[in-house]
């Protein structure tokens, strides 16, 4: 029996030289219907015929030499000369086979741990590679926290009392966005979501700037052309906000090829909430960022909700952080309430982006404190009770805090000043942005091109001369 | 060779000025004594293309093209045929089958400075990636104040071809036509493609470039002037292809060849037609229809695409709205059929405009029998 074995495989072997892979494919599973074999363990049976003395007839049909390159192809592709363990070189790699059937399960036995610096009570933990600042870097950073904190109180009350039209928070994420904001530099590009002011904030954009984009009047950056809190600013590198969800990923992969190709030490970050990976728009950013090597950083905020949509709801992952791996993109997640964590974690990202030139995807978690936004009521689908703990007692800008404190950094005079001081300015900015004038008519039909159309001065000329005929119907406070 | 040619007839510069005075049409005929020389340079549409795209490309580094197959494949349509070659794939890039995707990584490279040239297979995909198209780019520059500007163009064959059915044949004029930030423009000879296509990616704002896959093989005489490296025609001017006296018939695309045949079918029948290639949809050039309408007195509008709301209403408006007085006969327009296109040969052939339509529409405004 064995030396029969023994010398159909080396018959089998020569036929395969002969006949190339197609001939030996037919005659394995001629093998699986003859009545010769029984005995022998369908685990060797790879590509190894034992009914060579089959349906003569048809196989000698199968003697063509003709095609001798694929042949070979095939040959030291399929075939490992050592006779252990065959790997199949497919396109895009080698793959090696195996016997057992695995299904990977949809679920590691242990979720992604979360990198975390400061402890809960804002003591530093022992952890690996953090990123050290200096007292200058660390009470701006707490400063900006408690000052966006603040902005989000007032200008949310603001809303309410209809001075602004919407307004949305950024409460419980406050570390994640001065967090990432403090690890970037300058030059980086920022293609933010919509709850990210705070970076925007840390690079300077003033309270009365805010208030001014708030309010939409002629002092707006941004010719009072968009709702509230869709900031942009091209000195600030902060892309403008826009609101369908998640086209700013695509488009930062773009940015971001653009600076690949100028060469800059600089790179992409951008946001998406947890509900917004569920886009199109995300598989495509992530799956042609790692195609192009692009220096971009994935900032995904988890704070648990989208609007009123829970996570389990909106995706059965283990979170965000794992499908990094399946696009080839690097990951990690961080406490997003820890601000040293999430400034460690984006920094370092920063460094391997621009340095290797690749993508990196950062999952922050941190629960949203607010409501979605002035239009939404949160007390309807979540319990009061988990918004007041997670206010409270995993409150990221108390965290930080106290950390500060013990450093000697900041004292509660300190803390009383603060406050009493942004508050001021706040209502201040809010009071002269309404007073400030609305924008003038040229602000209706600027920009829509480079330069003005004649169709859309003709508008204008038009307007003007209706208004300058019927005056009464125009509202007396808006300039012209 | 040309240079040579151009020293012999010596009336290169007359050629010139013919063209300044604006008798330019009078060397598209072969009477004219310069034009043998004009009219011996032929392109096909698909070369003006290529030919533009590479000396943009040359021009300037920033310009890049990206889109499926127009890599390795050469094109789907071999439109971007050695462009792989010459420029490498950093300037050059085949994506992944998601026109969302590429269209938002294309936007989000023209906000940062590059100069994309995006490519559709057909317009018909592009309808995946409207939310770009119109969120992101045509909206941008008004919605950042001037900040943002989006230098991208968006090309690829727009409407019918022959037999491919509903999802490969609809005509997005009037759809892109209608956004304001936006540009739009349909050349029909390769002159027109060359002059449009480089005035597009030279332009700042994001230009929509309507091609037409049945006429990328046509071969067109193109004058010295087109050929050569800085030739660029103005966004927002149409072209009087032949000038008339009796109806002005508007059109773009593959129907200013349809309409031209109709001339000349009425000329014989002593109807002097005016045929007005628009060239451009947004901006229309409303001055020049108008102008022509005031001229003849009659108006006959041709399109590919679906009736209502197209191009055609958005011209016979402009002409009431302005010419009301000077029309003899109520505006005449000429559209693809108010159905999905089918795709049996005789059905599509009804579903859309053909020479004897535009024909019989014309003599309607001349009140003469059909």
């Amino acid at each position: 029996m064995a030396n029969w074995v023994i010398r159909s495989r080396t018959i089998a072997h020569h036929l395969n030289k002969k006949m190339g892979l197609l001939g030996i494919l037919n005659l394995s599973s001629w093998s699986s219907t003859s009545n010769s074999f029984h005995s022998m363990p369908l685990g060797d049976n790879h590509g190894r015929p034992h009914a060579i003395f089959g349906d003569s007839a048809t196989h000698f049909s199968v003697r063509r030499f003709e095609s001798t390159e694929a042949e070979r192809e095939f040959d030291t592709n399929y075939i490992n000369q050592d006779g252990g363990d065959q790997a199949l070189n497919f396109p895009g790699g080698k793959v090696e086979f195996t016997s057992d059937m695995n299904f990977i399960s949809e679920s590691a036995d242990k979720r992604v741990p979360c990198y975390r610096v400061l402890d809960d009570d804002g003591e530093l933990m022992v952890s690996k590679n953090f990123v050290q600042v200096s007292k200058e870097v660390a009470v701006k950073m707490y400063s900006d926290m408690v000052t966006l904190q603040m902005m989000d109180n007032i200008f949310y009350e603001a809303q309410r009392q209809g001075r602004i039209s919407f307004y949305l928070t950024t409460l419980g994420e406050e570390a994640i966005n001065i967090g990432s904001a403090a690890a970037l530099s300058a030059d980086d590009l920022v293609l933010p979501q919509y709850r990210e002011p705070g970076a925007l904030l840390w690079r300077g954009f003033t309270l009365q700037e805010f208030a001014n984009q708030c309010l939409g009047n002629k002092e707006d950056i941004g010719k009072a052309r968009q709702m509230p809190i869709h900031y942009a600013s091209k000195k600030h590198n902060y892309f403008a906000v826009s609101s369908p969800i998640a086209t700013q990923l695509p488009q930062a992969v773009g940015a971001a090829y653009s600076l690949k190709m100028e060469g800059k030490d600089a790179c992409v970050a951008t946001y998406i909430g947890d509900g917004g990976t569920s886009e199109g728009d995300f598989h495509a950013a992530m799956n042609f960022a790692a195609v192009l090597e692009a220096p971009v950083i994935f900032i995904c905020r988890n704070n648990g909700w989208a609007i009123s949509t829970p996570i389990e709801e909106q995706f059965r992952s283990d979170g965000i952080v794992v499908r990094g791996r399946a696009y080839g993109i690097r990951s990690i997640r961080v406490d997003g309430s820890d601000a040293l964590a999430v400034l460690s974690a984006i920094r370092t990202a920063r460094e391997m982006a621009i340095s290797e030139q690749r993508p990196i995807l950062v999952e922050a978690l941190a629960y949203r404190v607010g409501h979605h936004s002035t239009s939404d009521d949160s007390t309807k689908y979540r319990s009061v009770n988990e918004i007041e703990y997670w206010k409270t007692a995993r409150n990221p800008v108390n965290r930080f805090r106290k950390w500060i404190e013990r450093n000697g950094w900041w004292s509660d005079k300190d803390e009383t000043e603060h406050r009493s001081s942004v508050k001021k300015q706040l209502l201040q900015a809010i009071q002269i942005a309404e007073k400030t004038e609305k924008p003038s008519i040229e602000g209706l039909f600027s920009d829509v091109y480079d330069h003005l159309p004649s169709n859309l001065q003709e508008q204008e000329e038009q307007l003007r001369e209706t208004i300058r005929r019927h005056p009464r119907d125009y509202p007396s406070d808006v300039p012209v | 060779m040309w240079g040579t040619v151009r020293q012999r007839l010596g009336g290169y510069s007359a050629y010139y000025s013919l063209q300044r005075i604006g008798l330019g049409h009078l060397l598209n005929s072969s009477k004219c004594y310069s034009s043998e020389a004009a009219a011996a340079k032929k392109m096909t549409v698909r070369e003006a293309l290529n030919s533009a795209l590479d000396e943009e490309m040359s021009a300037d580094p920033k310009v890049f093209l990206m889109g499926e197959e127009v890599g390795e494949y050469q094109g789907a349509y071999k439109i971007s045929k050695g462009l792989l070659e010459k420029y490498g794939p950093e300037r050059v890039c085949d994506t992944p089958i998601t026109e969302a995707g590429f269209t938002g990584i294309g936007v989000g490279a023209a906000y940062y400075g590059l100069k994309p040239v995006v490519e559709f297979m057909t317009f018909n995909f592009a309808m995946q990636a409207m939310d770009h198209i119109i969120n992101s780019a045509a909206k941008t520059n008004y919605m950042s104040a001037g900040q943002i500007s989006v230098p991208i163009v968006f090309r690829g064959p727009n409407g019918a071809a022959a037999g491919v059915g509903a999802q490969h044949s609809q005509c997005y004029a009037a759809w892109y036509g209608s956004c304001p930030g936006l540009k739009v423009l349909a050349p029909y000879s390769s002159e027109d493609t060359r002059g449009l296509l480089k005035a597009a990616i030279r332009d700042p704002d994001p230009v929509i470039f309507l091609e037409n896959e049945l006429l990328y093989g046509e071969s067109f005489p193109v004058s010295a002037e087109a050929v050569d490296s800085s030739f660029c025609l103005p966004i927002g001017k149409a072209k009087i292809e032949i000038e008339g006296k009796d109806v002005t018939i508007t059109a773009f695309s593959k129907m200013v060849g349809y309409a031209l045949k109709a001339a000349e079918i009425l000329a014989k029948e002593g109807i002097s037609a005016e045929v007005i290639n628009l060239r451009s949809i947004r901006p229309l050039d409303r001055a020049t229809i108008n102008a022509s309408v005031r001229k003849t007195n009659r108006l006959v509008t041709v399109e590919e695409g679906f009736p209502q709301h197209g191009v055609g209403a958005e011209i016979c408006t402009s002409v009431i709205e302005e010419s009301f007085e000077y029309l003899d006969a109520p505006v005449e327009r000429i559209a693809g059929a108010d159905v999905p296109m089918p795709y049996a040969a005789n059905l599509e052939r009804m579903a859309l405009p053909q020479v004897e339509d535009v024909v019989r529409a014309a003599k309607r405004t001349c009140y003469r029998s059909v």
